[in-house]
């Protein structure tokens, strides 16, 4: 009972980061314009958001710092996919290099540790908060354990992306913008004549792609880790990608993707070197690669089939 | 300001202003920051080039380096004219080290270096093909985006890798995942030994023979892609989809074959590495030479010429970058992928972004004229 | 006196050099459903998307409802009552009928409400105008027919009063066509205005009340449809022009070349682009493929070229069958083997790589050939040497064979992919809009070129929008409408009144 929870603890916590990258990638993508940035913008986010908490000692500094950040890089990728017409995969690649090379560059310089920022004192870092009845609760069998081990003790942003997720399927799907957005990712044309500004909504799209990445980089240094390491999102942003896909461009189902991900994350730190019965030891390499084979199999039509949106990656150009 | 329209400069100043534009571009970049974080850019740059060309010994290393690049940078480029974004370099240069690690492995006690190091670079060359013939045939069969299933195979060759490493090719007793050290027999003759053979002496650095495959390589690439008739069928396949099957091109097939010999050319890549300079492998020895190839080819243009000097750019960037991280403790080596990054931005995401203020100087011009 | 909907006084609008509409005078009654035809670049499109908003005219003046107005974007079209049915679906696939409705009017943040009032407005019109549209469908999965009526909705919606038809029933079963005339003759009931832009005369005829005529951008005729019949309009439409002289000395054929049984083509959607055609090809004959654009030519020559597979029917070459080949290379390849060349309508997006130097784009097709290699690599010697010669037969101007095809003038280009067919010495060969963007001192060339051809005993299929094109050249011609040939004319005797009527439909539908 409790390796479940603490198991499924450490899912949720693995799997916030991964979902708010996740629904970044859904804006930007449902508006057309292909994003495989989304790493770049988690780690320089992460680095920003760090430095300011360390520097001011406020986490929700570092939270804003963290957004602005993923932010400008955001609508530097706007700047290349909509009012440059640029190649959005190359913007993407060029906006991964330039965090991977960017953010220990600078934080040698301003905190000379090797390009990691220093340790943040906890009054910097985004506390774990303890709901009402924590207590109480604890005692009481099946519901206190879930209470107290699993549903409390998550930082704010945990909470937050509990309510961003439904507010992001909400408006994707329920207001006007949604509406907009959608159309741009399938037939910008039909948008554009029904005299919607492709590149305004785009713009947009973008800059919400921004704030969660900003969100999803804070989260990983204000929060998780309490620094900023070099290459700390080893490859989130790319996991984040894979559950989008994996939840067909729709935010719940991509947050569910994120949490198996994170799920099969957490039972492979358990399980390794741990003899299974019948089975023996799994090489922890084979439950990490899941996510990326599933992805692969979806993409090709042999699982299911994520079909990306229509027009994503492709200019738009006035037509006539 | 319209951009994406067709290009009214005349072609030697798209082949030759833009590029140094775009360039000059990332490197003022790079020096923005060099000065914010308190070093004087100039100083930098002159121990950069110093450290890696101003002596023999860094001279060597930025070949040995650029040999490597070179291959990705090749890879890349082919398939480029396929027209695909092939960023799958990083796993099949990684998956090529398996191949030639296998052979090595196997064989390194019974054959002799003339039969092994031919086979070496088959397993290189074979396996990296492999890993891309996967996404290549997935793309060309089954419509999934080639972009995002090498991008997960890259992960899956990590991890694949990871686990080939710790638990079948460890060196016995060894805590390191690390395979054992490859017989001499397998190893690539290097430069300087080779040089002393007809009595030109220099330094001893990991430059070695692979180098002069790399330079193969890149007149081959050359002669395929511009002068074979499978090079025009890949070419016209990338340009003009609709033109090939006009001519009667299996587009299909192109794509197929054409990932494969860019997966075979990043194989290669970890020929320079592993048998080389480390002789044995390691894991993640690739480190991240994939994505360096993307920007070798976007700035080269997809031209050997224009790889080979990038690649150049590339190795004397590593080489002399790690010199100044030395006599620089405030700059590390990642200022290296800084300027990777910039050069992807601006040599090829932004490639023409100074193209419509070059054509209206050009037009000015002409018509004072 | 009569209320107009839509009066266009004076519209000029150039494209560079060339001028798309000049001078064009055109008044259109409330409540009428009202003709514009022509043939392709008649300038009819230009037209309405000037009225739309698309384009700016240079000058002249739009009225609408009497008071002037100025239309500078599709917006203010709309806000003016003024919408549009694309030739191609502004929809959205995975949207629901009701969804791509409401796109860009979705009255208020929350889509709820906009929906719900949305629905009811629909449900009202699509009984008003018997449109019969299920608001909660996904337009993709819906038929040609009932996305245009979504687009009709679409511009009812935003409360238009004149409903701009570009080409309507171009994509439609005749079936669906006569539901779309019924649905614009309720239209018209109500009180809205439409205009038809079409080149069928049978439409015009069938459901129009008045009619506007044009030709080379210019109106030629406002007419009342009760006034003319089909042979007037198609006398008004193709116009008596100068033709073009062609030596061409009369000829008796050889044996057959080509013989193509009761060709069909379906395309995924289950469209009938080709239905039972049928004809044969001598050796030393020029068949002409007369018709507007769109109508099948492009398919009949793509299924000919072995770029397409047809899905019924017979060809054969030379007596042999090469419906479906069996072979490993592909079909384009293996019939220029057999001496089948093409030159595509298409010239810059098929016939030629434009990113390619000439000497690229003179063995375009032709890669395989032995002559050009040496070895495994080409031999870039044979090559430019056989560049040359293209240049000097034909003429090509500036003839460098270095150049890029792209800066080629589109005669030139033109120049490169006929004089590299012909240098094939095929024994069919299928030619595709052969002076489409083309000065009229190369078109003079180019046809002499192909008579030269005709009289040295090869097969010509010549496919042509250009009327004068198809009847100087051709020693027999056949008209296609709607995916299938409505009638076989002899080059010598054919009229331009005859072909009009037979591109406008003849007696096929």
């Amino acid at each position: 009972m409790e390796l479940l929870i603490s198991t499924l603890d450490s899912t949720v916590r693995v799997a916030t980061p991964l979902t708010l990258a996740a629904l970044a990638g859904l804006f930007s993508e449902r508006s057309g314009v292909v994003d495989i940035g989304l790493e770049g913008k988690m780690l320089i986010a992460a680095f920003a958001s760090a430095a300011a908490a360390y520097v001011t000692g406020s986490p929700w500094l570092g939270l804003m710092a963290g957004v602005a950040a993923a932010v400008m890089f955001s609508m530097l990728h706007a700047f290349v996919s909509v009012t440059y017409n640029g190649n959005q995969l190359i913007s993407g690649m060029a906006i991964n290099t330039i965090a991977s090379g960017i953010t220990p560059v600078l934080a040698l310089a301003w905190f000379q540790q090797g390009g990691n920022t220093p340790p943040l004192p906890d009054e910097a870092r985004f506390a774990e908060i303890a709901l009402p009845f924590v207590d109480t609760l604890r005692n009481v069998p099946v519901i206190g354990p879930v209470y107290s081990g699993l549903i409390s003790g998550h930082s704010i942003l945990v909470y937050m992306t509990v309510l961003i997720i439904p507010l992001v399927s909400w408006f994707v799907f329920k207001s006007r913008f949604g509406l907009r957005l959608r159309s741009m990712g399938e037939n910008p044309h039909a948008a554009d004549t029904a005299g919607i500004s492709v590149a305004r909504v785009r713009y947009i799209a973008l800059f919400w792609n921004g704030v969660l990445c900003g969100m999803a980089g804070t989260f990983l240094s204000v929060y998780q880790t309490g620094s900023f390491i070099k290459e700390m999102t080893a490859g989130k942003g790319y996991l984040a990608l894979a559950a989008l896909i994996f939840g067909k461009w729709r935010p719940v189902p991509a947050m569910i993707g994120c949490l198996l991900f994170a799920f099969a994350d957490a039972v492979q730190i358990r399980l390794e070197g741990v003899e299974l019965p019948f089975v023996g030891a799994i090489p922890s390499q084979f439950i990490a690669v899941i996510p990326y084979v599933l992805t692969v199999l979806l993409l090709a039509g042999f699982v299911g089939r994520s079909t990306a949106p229509k027009a994503v990656g492709i200019p738009f150009v006035k037509s006539r | 300001m319209k951009f994406g329209q067709p290009s009214t400069l005349p072609r030697w100043a798209q082949l030759t202003l833009l590029p140094v534009l775009n360039l000059s571009a990332a490197l003022l970049v790079t020096g923005l920051v060099t000065w914010l974080i308190g070093e004087n850019p100039l100083e930098c740059l002159h121990l950069l080039v110093v450290g890696a060309l101003g002596y023999g010994e860094g001279i060597g290393y930025t070949l040995f380096y650029t040999t490597g690049f070179i291959f990705v940078g090749l890879a890349v480029a082919t398939a480029a004219h396929a027209g695909l974004f092939n960023i799958g370099g990083e796993g099949q240069a990684y998956l090529g080290g398996l191949g030639v690690t296998l052979v090595v492995l196997s064989f390194d006690h019974v054959l002799p270096f003339w039969i092994l190091m031919p086979l070496c670079l088959i397993g290189a060359m074979l396996f990296g093909a492999g890993w891309a013939l996967i996404p290549a045939w997935l793309q060309a069969k089954r419509g999934s985006h080639i972009v995002v299933t090498t991008i997960m195979f890259n992960f899956i060759a990590y991890s694949l890798m990871l686990y080939l490493i710790s638990h079948h090719l460890i060196e016995p007793g060894s805590q390191n995942p690390t395979t054992r050290e490859f017989g001499h027999n397998a190893w690539m003759p290097a430069m300087s030994d080779m040089l002393a053979a007809i009595g030109l002496t220099i330094p001893p650095t990991p430059l070695n023979a692979s180098f002069l495959v790399a330079l193969l390589a890149c007149v081959l690439f050359y002669l395929v892609v511009w002068h074979s008739r499978w090079g025009f069928e890949l070419r016209t396949a990338g340009s003009n989809e609709h033109a090939a099957r006009y001519a009667g091109i299996g587009v299909s097939t192109v794509i197929i074959v054409a990932m494969c010999v860019s997966g075979a050319l990043s194989g290669l890549s970890a020929v320079n590495d592993l048998l080389g300079s480390t002789h044995r492998m390691n894991v993640g020895f690739t480190n991240g030479i994939g994505f360096v190839g993307i920007a070798v080819a976007l700035m080269g243009r997809n031209h050997p010429v224009g790889i080979l000097l990038s690649a150049l750019l590339f190795g004397a960037l590593t080489q002399g970058g790690l010199e100044l991280s030395l006599d620089k403790p405030v700059i590390t080596r990642e200022m290296i992928l800084l300027i990777e990054g910039l050069i992807i931005l601006f040599c090829g995401a932004l490639e023409n972004l100074f193209e419509p203020f070059l054509a209206s100087l050009f037009a000015r011009f002409t018509q004072r004229k | 006196m009569t209320d107009f909907a839509i009066e266009l006084i004076g519209i000029s609008k150039s494209f560079g050099a060339v001028k798309a509409n000049r001078d064009v005078e055109m008044r259109i009654a409330k409540g009428s459903i009202h003709g514009v035809i022509g043939e392709n670049g008649a300038g009819k499109s230009t037209l309405m998307s000037i009225l739309y908003g698309y384009y700016q005219a240079d000058s002249g003046q739009i009225r609408v409802n009497g008071k002037d107005a100025r239309i500078s974007n599709s917006q203010e079209a709309i806000r003016l009552g003024i919408g549009m049915v694309h030739q191609h679906f502004m929809l959205v696939d995975t949207f629901t009928v009701l969804e791509n409705i409401i796109l860009g009017a979705e009255g208020g943040f929350v889509l709820k409400k906009g929906l719900s009032s949305a629905r009811d407005h629909l449900l009202k019109l699509n009984t008003e105008y018997g449109l019969d549209v299920d608001p909660d469908a996904v337009v993709g999965t819906l038929g040609v027919g009932l996305q245009q009526r979504v687009e009709i909705l679409k511009a009812l919606f935003r409360g238009a009063e004149v409903l701009i038809l570009d080409e309507p029933t171009a994509v439609l079963t005749p079936q669906e066509a006569d539901h779309l005339f019924r649905i614009l003759r309720t239209l018209r009931e109500q009180g809205k205005t439409v205009i038809l832009i079409t080149h069928k005369l049978r439409e015009v005829i069938d459901i129009t009340d008045a009619v506007t005529v044009m030709r080379a951008g210019t109106v030629v005729g406002n007419v009342r449809t009760s006034d003319v019949d089909r042979e007037k309009l198609a006398d008004l439409m193709v116009g008596r022009k100068v033709n073009l002289k062609v030596d061409k000395a009369d000829r008796e054929p050889g044996e057959v070349v080509l013989d193509v049984k009761n060709l069909g083509l379906v395309d995924h959607r289950g469209v009938k682009l080709l239905q039972d055609i049928g004809f044969s090809l001598r050796a030393g004959e020029i068949v002409g493929i007369a018709g507007v654009a769109g109508n099948g030519q492009s398919e009949l020559m793509q299924v000919l070229a072995g770029m397409l597979e047809p899905t019924s029917g017979e060809v054969e070459y030379k007596g042999q069958s090469i419906t479906h080949l069996k072979s490993r290379e592909p079909k384009a390849k293996a019939l220029r083997r057999l001496g089948i060349a093409h030159v595509p309508e298409d010239r810059s997006r098929e016939g030629l790589v434009k990113a390619f130097p000439m000497f690229e784009n003179a063995i375009l097709g032709y890669q395989d050939d032995p002559r050009l290699m040496r070895g495994t690599m080409y031999n870039r010697r044979a090559l430019i040497a056989r560049t040359r010669t293209l240049i000097e037969q034909f003429d090509i101007r500036p003839g460098d064979p270095m150049l890029r095809a792209g800066l080629l003038s589109g005669g030139n280009q033109q120049k490169v992919v006929l004089a590299r067919e012909i240098f094939a010495n095929p024994d069919l060969l299928l030619v595709g809009q052969p002076t489409r963007g083309v000065d009229i001192g190369a078109i003079e060339f180019i046809h002499k070129r192909l008579v030269e051809l005709r009289d040295a005993g090869k097969a010509i299929l010549l496919v042509s929008v250009e009327l004068e094109e198809i009847m100087s050249l051709s020693d027999r011609i056949l008209v296609m409408a709607c995916g299938q040939i409505t009638g076989e004319v002899a080059g010598n005797a054919a009229t331009t009144t005859e072909l009009g009527l037979l591109m406008g439909g003849g007696n096929k539908q």
